[in-house]
């Protein structure tokens, strides 16, 4: 059976079922993200010192994750913007290059953490390192989430260009907002966690 | 279970795939993405739950009416940890009290309000084949079912299940057995069904609705349904969150919650401390106070649809109940910390929240206002669905009025966590949304199995469960006002100021033990109906709403001709129509 | 399901696209010239308001890039515009209701 709005908009809203659906989920992401904030604005304003991100978390390191997350956002939109001129190579390239991006990142994120731990410094060492750890983890959980809807983007979901092209363009553009919030929620981590 | 939809002759309309002739069984009752299917197994479930979830206060109330004395048979078989000789022990009566109430409300009510009715009756009252995204509906089902797993596997781990009420407050929490780990682990795959489920119900009632359907010709069960979507969609983000951190306490050995200087058993906790127990209760209520408005307003659907069908009478003030229904589900956003009145907040915040909170209560009355008001003039039929709804009215009532000392924090300050509490919230959610909920599967168990439920037992169902209910939860604010806290296992017996009203709590016990027997009736009823039960037709109910066009029970894809709205939703008795009702999908 | 509404048609609106590549990259630029800017920041040590307040700033700004030209939300319908006002109101009452209830008499390590 058919469900309308999968491919052609709805003429009164103008939108598709899909890029709705996914608006939704990043608004429930929001809160999500935003009731850690919370948490970490209020334990950190009820403690009587608080350490200096850069002085505990390796900043350059940071530097360059946010830089490749967000190079990954402009690939990811690159390889959406390759589907609506109708090159597949293309679209194939920069997907890839989007999942490499974010394998950089984890990869990353793996040097960081074990520093830590091999440091001796735990979540449960300060609320410092909880909030950070915590933060982290649930967005790089994202990060693999992300991929791997990517990845099968990417990979077998591919097929679905030959027989229906509109629907795998839509299918991408979402996948592609899912990514771009999670290189937003960094674009805010990163400053609170390791430069404030 | 007569034809789900899975497995039936093909339409003319529908017929573009054609699989749906060969599902097997597994694809056409189990893994279907027929959202009557999945509906079905939501209420199911649900129902399952709530009756597990009534079993457990079943047990405590017999340690309740009777504290420390042994109870025969069944205490001989729960064992000697959790009760020794027959005697329930305190932490196994902490385990049943935070586990009935997660269940009830998490895999009982909300899954048959919001998942059950929501799923199987919303594509239908709005025109639509299906919900926007099928198969994340079958992943909404089975997450729910999931979590319903992890929260009973719980009772088994060592130490049993939660047992910090179902509020969870840290730091007990956080210091609690296995159990909790559990309970956190089940909210997160809960949390997770309901922001998927809440996803594709927004998406579809927008996107999907037929032609001519705008907005104010929706039914009100599809307004209620469309406002709780977003109440659970914003809500319990943050509720996730919270677990998480209280995971990561338990489990990682981080401080969110857990103070400096906590001392237990004498000893001060090696943690690092520096946490904030009252961040917990704010993000635990940021969620739990718009989730008791997902388990009222669903029943207000049901009720408002109910109503129309039995008075043959448009709903009066509908547009005033919509705009309270978006007015109510915003404000309920802002409320929460009326919860936390006596955890030493300042006069601003107290002040904050209980003037919202007072606030909040105009759109309800509003709505209770206009259903009771449409009974006015009506030629009300009598029938099971309705004597339920008619109860609902002034059990509602009771539930909302018996709220506002609780709002306002001074009122609060004698009646906070008492029993006075418990009849408050039990008032609205039993005779209340449950009341609700039975109406809603009278009603619509014709549409979905074709036959109709026997009214005599639907009768003897609805008069004992209403004197029953009474007969528990109306001692309970005597009881509260005498200072009984809840959540005491032994109901206060232990206190010299709470002698006079302990043989209270011997009623309210009596009062559950005949409420069960009650509901056999209808078990019995749901049962025997599917095979005996009076076969009808398309709308044996002479209603107006677009799922009594539909077939019963609708075919996958639901109509025949993709129907389109004419009119209004509840065009009953209108002077010089040939009948009582025209329906909103007639040409 | 055939229509003439296709949310996007590949191979259609070429010269359009092209359009907002070049967007997308100037985009880029501007988020790495801002990253760099506000870890430069971050080395003066300002006290911690001043600092606080003009990373939140700098990252306002790279988000709504992100947001407005990556997610395409300059260009998105009323709908997701009401969906997301609606986030943002409650999102705001998240992030500061707690913090004000706690600075309103609790007690707080002093």
């Amino acid at each position: 059976m058919d469900i309308p709005y999968t491919v052609e908009v709805r003429r009164d809203t103008g939108l598709t079922n899909g890029k709705i659906g996914i608006w939704l989920f990043l608004a429930s992401e929001v809160m999500l993200f935003g009731a850690l904030f919370a948490s970490y604005i209020l334990i950190r304003t009820g403690a009587p010192s608080w350490p200096r991100g850069d002085t505990i978390l390796n900043v350059p390191l940071a530097t360059l994750n946010t830089i490749v997350l967000i190079a990954s956002s402009v690939t990811m939109v690159m390889a959406w913007a390759s589907l609506m001129r109708g090159r597949f190579g293309a679209y194939r390239m920069y997907m890839g290059a989007t999942i490499l991006c974010g394998l950089v990142f984890l990869v990353v994120k793996y040097f960081e953490y074990s520093a830590k731990l091999h440091h001796g410094l735990y979540p449960s060492t300060n609320n410092f390192l909880a909030i950070y750890f915590t933060l982290t983890g649930l967005h790089g959980l994202h990060v693999i989430g992300g991929m791997a809807v990517n990845a099968y983007f990417w990979g077998p979901g591919a097929k679905l260009w030959k027989t229906n092209p509109a629907w795998f363009t839509n299918r991408v553009e979402n996948s592609g907002l899912f990514w771009h919030f999670v290189d937003l929620v960094w674009i805010f981590l990163f400053p609170t966690l390791y430069l404030l | 279970m007569s034809q789900p939809g899975g497995v039936v002759a093909p339409t003319p309309h529908a017929a573009h795939e054609g699989h749906h002739e060969e599902l097997g069984f597994w694809r056409a009752y189990v893994f279907s993405t027929d959202h009557k299917v999945i509906g079905i197994q939501y209420a199911i479930t649900g129902l399952l739950f709530l009756l597990f979830g009534f079993s457990l206060m079943m047990l405590m109330r017999w340690q309740l009416a009777y504290p420390g004395s042994p109870l025969p048979l069944l205490g001989q078989i729960l064992g000697d940890a959790r009760m020794p000789g027959g005697t329930m022990l305190p932490d196994f009566y902490n385990e049943l009290g935070a586990m009935h109430g997660t269940i009830m409300v998490f895999l009982g009510v909300v899954p048959l309000a919001v998942g059950g009715f929501g799923n199987f009756v919303l594509p239908l009252q709005i025109g639509a084949p299906d919900m926007a995204f099928p198969r994340l509906n079958m992943a909404s089902y089975w997450f729910f079912f999931l979590g319903g797993v992890t929260m009973l596997a719980s009772f088994l781990v060592p130490g049993g299940a939660a047992q910090s009420g179902w509020t969870s407050y840290s730091p007990l929490a956080n210091l609690a057995g296995t159990g909790q780990t559990w309970w956190l682990i089940g909210m997160v795959f809960l949390i997770t069904s309901s922001l998927l489920g809440a996803v594709n119900f927004i998406t579809t009632t927008i996107q999907l609705r037929a032609r001519g359907l705008t907005f104010y010709r929706f039914p009100f069960f599809v307004w209620a349904q469309f406002v709780t979507a977003f109440l659970l969609l914003l809500a319990f983000p943050p509720l996730e969150a919270a677990a998480v951190m209280q995971l990561m306490d338990r489990l990682a050995g981080t401080s969110f919650f857990l103070p400096s200087g906590l001392v237990v058993s004498g000893q001060v906790l090696d943690v690092a401390g520096g946490g904030n127990a009252l961040l917990w209760q704010h993000l635990f209520w940021f969620l739990a106070h718009p989730e008791v408005y997902v388990l009222i307003l669903p029943a207000m659907g049901i009720v408002a649809e109910i109503i129309a069908n039995n008075t043959r009478k448009p709903l009066w003030g509908y547009r005033a109940m919509v705009y309270s229904l978006i007015f109510l589900g915003f404000m309920s956003f802002i409320v929460w910390a009326h919860h936390m009145f006596m955890t030493g907040m300042g006069t601003a915040m107290a002040t904050f929240f209980q003037t919202t909170t007072m606030i909040i209560s105009i759109p309800s009355v509003v709505i209770l206002t206009a259903l009771i008001l449409s009974l006015w003039g009506g030629s009300i039929r009598f029938n099971t669905p309705m004597l339920f709804a008619l109860g609902f009215l002034p059990m509602f009532g009771i539930g909302g009025l018996t709220g506002l000392p609780l709002g306002l924090n001074v009122a609060d300050i004698p009646l906070h966590d008492t029993y006075y509490v418990i009849g408050h919230f039990h008032y609205v959610v039993a005779p209340g949304t449950i009341f609700a909920l039975f109406a809603g599967i009278y009603y619509w168990y014709p549409k979905a199995t074709g036959r109709m439920m026997n009214e005599t037992l639907g009768r003897i169902h609805f008069w004992g469960s209403l004197v029953c209910m009474n007969v528990i939860f109306m001692p309970m604010f005597i009881v509260g006002m005498a200072g009984v806290s809840r959540r005491l296992f032994d109901g206060g017996a232990s206190y010299d100021f709470a002698q006079p009203v302990l043989q209270w709590n011997v009623v309210s016990s009596w009062g559950a033990w005949i409420l069960a027997v009650f509901q056999i009736p209808f078990i019995l009823n749901f049962f025997w109906s599917m095979r005996k039960g009076q076969k009808v037709g398309d709308n044996p109910w002479d209603a107006t709403t677009i799922e009594w066009a539909a077939p019963s029970p609708p075919p996958h894809g639901n109509f025949r001709e993709p129907p389109e709205a004419h009119r209004g939703p509840y065009e009953y008795s209108v002077p010089g129509a040939a009948r009582d009702f025209t329906p909103q999908s007639e040409a | 399901m055939t229509s003439d509404h296709a949310a996007s048609v590949p191979g259609d609106h070429a010269a359009d696209v092209d359009r907002h590549v070049r967007i997308y990259i100037t985009v880029f630029v501007t988020l790495m010239v801002l990253t760099v800017i506000t870890v430069a920041i971050s080395y003066l040590h300002l006290s911690t308001p001043v600092a606080v307040a003009v990373a939140l700033f700098v990252a306002t700004v790279k988000g709504s890039l992100v947001a407005a030209y990556f997610m395409h939300l300059v260009s998105e319908k009323k709908l997701i515009y009401a969906v997301l006002l609606l986030t943002i109101v409650f999102f705001i009452v998240l992030m500061a209701l707690p913090v004000v209830t706690h600075s309103n008499g609790y007690w707080i390590h002093e």
